[in-house]
């Protein structure tokens, strides 16, 4: 491979679904571990996966999302969300992938940043003391901007 | 696959320069193949390596980041102090082992 290797990334989490917010926190530690310089901005309702009274309780998407095979009107059934991420969690826990809060201090501790979007934590008025202790900063877009210079940028 | 001498023996690698028989390993080749990381192997190394060998031939599968920290008790930030930017990878290599093809 004669292209030049990827060293630099920065990752937009923007979703609170179980199913949103994977992909980003394994590809955040994907490239930790191929020894590539990572940041992870969480917006909107990605920004459950930080708050400590929600990053323990991410769902599945049970409605709304044709790729389950589930009929809307059965995965509107109370409980049909916590069931099918409890399957899914299970699964993923048999595949040594982390709960949501265990993979948050494992991307920190493999020296990747993390940070909320300040436009978001405006609106949805929380304050620094709302997000575990892991996210190293609250970043206006610009700053996001700036932080990844050189890097290539993934929206999720 | 190649050929590399580590520690006077002739071993046979694939194209990555990772061992095809880890039985073949010893713990003086492991120092040569730090050095391409430019690495001095200390006992906070040598315990990882001991412990990802052990679990290899113990599960037959290489242990995930996850699994060195649960089962092997070796703190994340440590494998990242000890082997910089890319420590599974740099880790297997050393200890003799297949390149990991685990995503966690």
């Amino acid at each position: 491979m004669s292209e030049e290797k990827i060293k630099k990334i920065s990752i937009v989490c923007s979703k609170g679904s179980l199913e949103g917010i994977y992909p980003a926190l394994i590809m955040a530690n994907g490239a930790r571990m191929e020894g590539i310089e990572v940041s992870v901005f969480f917006t909107f309702f990605g920004m459950d996966a930080i708050t400590k009274k929600k990053m323990h309780k991410i769902k599945v998407a049970t409605v709304g999302n044709p790729a389950m095979g589930i009929p809307t009107i059965i995965g509107a059934i109370p409980g049909m969300s916590a069931m099918a991420t409890k399957m899914m969690s299970s699964q993923m826990e048999a595949l040594d992938i982390p709960p949501i809060p265990e993979f948050i201090e494992m991307i920190h501790d493999a020296g990747g940043k993390l940070y909320a979007c300040l436009a978001s934590v405006d609106m949805f008025k929380l304050k620094k003391e709302d997000f575990c202790d892991e996210v190293d900063d609250i970043l206006t877009v610009g700053q996001f901007y700036e932080i990844s210079a050189g890097a290539q940028i993934i929206f999720t | 696959m190649a050929v590399k001498t580590f520690a006077g023996v002739e071993i046979e690698v694939n194209d990555e320069g990772y061992f095809l028989k880890h039985e073949n390993w010893n713990k003086e080749m492991a120092q040569e193949i730090a050095e391409e990381f430019d690495i001095n192997l200390t006992d906070e190394h040598i315990k990882i390596l001991s412990f990802l060998r052990s679990d290899f031939e113990s599960k037959g599968s290489l242990p995930t980041m996850r699994r060195m920290k649960k089962v092997g008790g070796i703190p994340t930030k440590d494998l990242y102090r000890l082997f910089p930017d890319g420590p599974l990878k740099k880790a297997c290599k050393i200890a003799g082992l297949t390149k990991p093809a685990s995503c966690i």
